[in-house]
């Protein structure tokens, strides 16, 4: 048990975004060119703490009375967290100034969420992970409807902020009735006797209105409704962060709800509800996202599909499956940063040019952009040799393992089902010609960002193993 | 050990080549035809190195190339031929420069992004012959899929987007539940041997133990994934709309060289890894192959389509390759193989001419034509030769294979009966009637068109340089098949023993 003082070291990440985010709110205050400092702040801590938490993934420890992990799970999360509001702010710098609506507190929000997130992914104390859930979710209500001259983005949040606020109320219930009858609020304390507690009613509903309210948050079927909505009307980076590490950080959560699953080996009891939410949200996911002709629109429906996906190893619940859902939930972040990136070069003013045909013959306009966007299109569809692809073959890995070889099989299928949708992209950007007389707006930040999201997507589905060894070690 | 790089050489070579051609700018068109054939080129030659490396009467897998590649699935890059890989692979190089050739006047819009996905496309093929490693070999058939839409979508026909997308879902469709098998095989392997794997060779002693009942799901699920690439009647509905749309080079490619992945699939997994449930089934698909040789010579008697024939026809003779693939006999399964190869050769030189014609005049209808053999003699020469390699004369390819074939099933035990082999038989008569019928109201009779004057003209230099090449093959095998029976030989009977040996003593 570390003394007093070097908790704090250990807890270095916290600290330097809590710093920063200080920082920045004085700058705000006082400078007027908060544009041009703001972003580069954000950048470099972000990049400090992602870079920090990679190095000391074996340094774990519990810290303040066991309300703090660092180090392990908790350095990995903050990695992927760290790591994609880098890539969202950096392509944000040129996107919030495009159509002039920039305002100071847009990069302030993202710092806040992502230190929710952390806090989130780093709790130990169910307390904890409803203040970092908290401190997340209210940035990202005001981050959906930051444009506030735009009608759509209003409606985003506000529709954001009410279904968010009912899934609250799920959670906080659920964690009433857990502290009931555990007598605490201490993780470690609950895992430990996940066994004899999961034979007590109270805390059985208990559990399945926290899961309930993550699954919220996730966006699984049957509580998708907002998904669409907020994703298509919030802007386009924007949605770029909430589709990913907003993801992230709420799986984190579920992953270490069922911590005494795969690591004291405690029968899966909500296999079924897990696998149930899969089936619907890979099924629902992909077919609804074959009509739709605006690109965010259809990319909610497919990160309905794809936290099916990944519910599969949550009803799996072996620790390969954990494993795969943490490469998942990463390279998933990198791909869907890089397409909705795309999206945020192509948009034009008042949310025009985010439908399809927008991008058709896009080939001729620029063709990396378009190379990128197949790139990533054909990544989510989970075609080899890309990244997309491990992700799903270390989930369906992990479910034959416990035996849900059917869970795999529904899992392919929409799989089948949403290659069209990905591939039509492909076939707007590549086989038709464009009826748009516009040049993509290119500028380097933003082009940086998509590039390097490209060259994640191929590295790990050439070199999974790079990845791979350093969730195992988290994970231990 | 240089030896052991060959194969790695194959498969990197192209991809090199892919490349370079990224750096060269979309408007030196010649340039980049001329990086893409060099470097296919080269493949060629390397592939006959392999040739000659090749010792065809070991029965082991040769050339072997193995590197741990995903440590914590214990997946490895892992590749080897034995007889059956090997010929495929130079079937593969062979075809794809001449491909490669023929387009050169006709593919003028973005040729870059052409050879570059061409170049792929060669390597994703070869990788698919090679691969030792399910995993592996899951990555080649899937990856290889990409290249292809791009060709049958960017420079197809009208209909290119329906078909190219109709392509891509029916092969996604079968290939990701063999997905879930080759895992399903594996997590199965690491109880049975104690590691997780996916590597062929361990397979192969683990599939036979599989409890039957499971057996029939797991070879039902590699089986649909080959079905359909291959494609067997009723799962080939794809395969026209791709044909017909699909430019030449792609059609070539397609019939050439991508429908054998399929009877390879079956070959070298369906049959070794679920022995006892492919003898049960031997019948049922062999009715269904009977069925598809039946349907497709009648449906394409009646295409108006030179290109549409053609394509049907495919489904006609790769029936006859499933039939000998699971009559399970010696023979057969060594027609077979030789048949895959003629069908590359004969269809993909059918694909050519046709290709030729409609260059020069823009329509493949044979109401179009008639007469043609006085305004292009070389021409209908040629096409003369292959329709006949395609039909089954004596003295050329065709023949060999459908002789075996239809010997083989004869006497098969696993099928125990003639019907199939007389029904099979009754296919040759149909090819004979639709490929000599649209040959006579091609080539024949009075000149029906008088544009066909000015717009035809005969073969040049450079397409007969492509064509040359398929016909002294057309001529070898139909001679002398012995080169290419010799190279298959000791591997079929090792396959087929195998088989034998978990179920009943079929071969006697």
């Amino acid at each position: 048990m570390p003394t007093n003082v070097s908790e704090y070291i250990y807890l270095m990440p916290f600290v330097i975004l809590g710093v920063t985010i200080l920082i920045s709110l004085i700058i705000e205050m006082v400078s007027k060119e908060s544009e041009l400092i703001l972003p580069w702040i954000s950048i470099i801590s972000f990049f400090i703490i992602s870079l920090y938490s990679l190095l000391n993934i074996n340094q774990h420890f519990i810290l303040f009375n066991g309300m703090i992990e660092v180090g392990g799970r908790s350095a990995i999360f903050n990695f992927v967290f760290n790591l994609g509001a880098l890539l969202v702010t950096l392509s944000s710098v040129d996107y919030i100034k495009k159509y002039g609506s920039y305002y100071g507190e847009y990069f302030i929000l993202i710092q806040f969420s992502v230190l929710g997130m952390m806090i989130m992914a780093a709790a130990s104390d169910i307390i904890m992970i409803f203040l970092g859930l908290e401190l997340m979710s209210i940035s990202f209500y005001v981050l959906a409807g930051i444009n506030r001259k735009k009608l759509s983005a209003n409606e985003a949040s506000m529709k954001y902020f009410l279904l968010g606020a009912f899934a609250t109320g799920f959670i906080v219930y659920g964690i009433a009735l857990i502290y009931g009858s555990a007598t605490t609020t201490n993780i470690s304390y609950i895992v430990s006797n996940f066994s004899s507690l999961i034979h007590n009613v109270i805390f059985v509903t208990g559990f399945i209105l926290f899961l309930i309210g993550f699954s919220f948050k996730i966006a699984a079927v049957p509580f998708h409704m907002w998904v669409p909505d907020v994703y298509q009307g919030s802007a386009t980076t924007v949605t770029g962060l909430m589709s990913t590490t907003g993801k992230v950080a709420a799986f984190s959560v579920l992953i270490l709800s069922l911590s005494a699953v795969y690591f004291l080996n405690v029968t899966n009891t909500f296999s079924a509800y897990f696998a149930a939410l899969s089936t619907m949200s890979m099924l629902l996911g992909s077919i609804v996202a074959i009509s739709q002709k605006n690109l965010k629109r259809m990319l909610a429906y497919s990160s309905i599909a794809h936290a099916g996906y990944m519910l599969i190893g949550l009803a799996a619940g072996n620790i390969e499956s954990i494993e795969g859902i943490i490469f998942y939930l990463m390279v998933y972040s990198f791909i869907n940063l890089g397409a909705f990136g795309i999206i945020a070069i192509i948009e034009g003013e008042n949310d025009s040019r985010t439908d399809l045909d927008a991008f058709a013959g896009l080939n001729s306009k620029n063709p990396l952009l378009a190379a990128l966007m197949s790139l990533f299109m054909i990544a989510l569809a989970g075609i080899p040799p890309f990244a997309g692809f491990f992700g799903k073959y270390y989930v369906f890995l992990g479910a034959i393992k416990a035996d849900l070889t059917w869970l795999a099989i529904i899992g392919v299928l929409s799989s089948v089902i949403s290659v069209y949708f990905y591939l039509r992209v492909i076939v707007y950007m590549y086989f038709r010609e464009s009826n748009y007389n516009f040049q993509p707006y290119l500028t380097p930040y933003a082009m940086v960002s998509v590039v390097i999201c490209g060259l994640f997507v191929i590295l790990f589905g050439i070199i999974p193993d790079l990845l791979m060894n350093i969730i195992t070690d988290a994970i231990k | 050990m240089t030896n052991n790089f060959m194969l790695t050489y194959l498969l990197i070579v192209p991809i090199i080549g892919s490349l370079v051609i990224l750096f060269f700018n979309e408007n030196e068109k010649k340039l980049v035809r001329w990086i893409g054939l060099v470097f296919s080129l080269i493949t060629f030659i390397i592939s006959l190195f392999v040739y000659y490396l090749f010792d065809s009467t070991k029965t082991d897998f040769q050339l072997i190339h193995k590197v741990l590649w995903i440590k914590s699935l214990n997946i490895s890059y892992h590749v080897g031929i034995d007889g059956i890989s090997l010929i495929l692979v130079l079937l593969t190089t062979f075809i794809t420069p001449l491909t490669l050739l023929s387009t050169w006047n006709s593919i003028n819009d973005k040729v870059k992004m052409f050879t570059f996905s061409m170049l792929l496309l060669e390597a994703g093929m070869i990788g698919v012959f090679i691969s030792l490693d399910l995993f592996l070999f899951y990555i080649f058939w899937e990856a290889m899929l990409i290249p292809m839409y791009f060709i049958i979508g960017i420079w197809g026909g009208e209909r290119r987007i329906y078909a190219s997308i109709k392509f891509f879902l029916y092969t996604m469709f079968g290939s990701l539940l063999m997905l879930v098998a080759i895992i399903w095989l594996a997590v199965y392997a690491s109880n049975q041997l104690g590691f997780f794997s996916t590597n062929l060779l361990d397979l192969y002693k683990v599939g036979p133990l599989v409890s039957r009942e499971i057996q029939k799901w797991m070879f039902f699920a590699f089986f649909l994934s080959f079905a359909i690439k291959v494609p067997l009647f009723p799962l080939h509905t794809w395969l026209p709309d791709a044909h017909v749309e699909a430019p030449t080079a792609g059609s070539v490619i397609l019939a050439g060289v991508l429908l054998k992945m399929g009877t390879y699939g079956l070959i070298r997994y369906c049959l070794p890894l679920f022995p006892q449930t492919a003898v049960e089934y031997a019948p049922l698909i062999s009715i269904l192959a009977v069925i598809g040789i039946i349907y497709g010579a009648l449906v394409s008697m009646v295409q108006p389509d030179m290109k549409k024939l053609v394509a049907y026809s495919s489904v006609s003779h790769l029936g006859f390759v499933v039939l000998g693939i699971f009559a399970m006999t010696i023979e057969s399964m060594q027609g077979a193989i030789i048949q895959m190869i003629n069908h590359g050769l004969s269809t993909g030189a059918l694909f050519l001419l046709v290709g030729i014609i409609y260059e020069r005049t823009h329509h493949r209808e044979i109401e179009y034509y008639g007469g043609i053999a006085k305004i292009v003699p070389i021409y209908s020469t040629i096409l003369m030769i292959v329709s006949l390699s395609s039909i089954g004369l004596p003295g050329l390819n065709g023949f060999v294979g459908e002789f075996l074939i239809l010997l083989g099933s004869f006497k098969s035990l696993v099928l125990n009966s003639w019907w199939y082999t007389i029904f099979a038989a009754t296919g040759i008569i149909f090819a004979a009637v639709y490929l000599l019928w649209m040959y006579q109201r091609v080539v024949f009779g009075v000149i029906k068109n008088d544009n066909l004057r000015q717009e035809l003209t005969d073969m040049n230099i450079r397409e007969l340089i492509t064509l040359i090449p398929i016909l002294l093959f057309i001529f070898w095998i139909g001679i002398y098949p012995s080169t290419f029976l010799k190279l298959t030989e000791v591997s079929t009977q090792s396959i087929l023993k195998s088989v034998a040996s978990f179920t009943y003593d079929f071969l006697k």
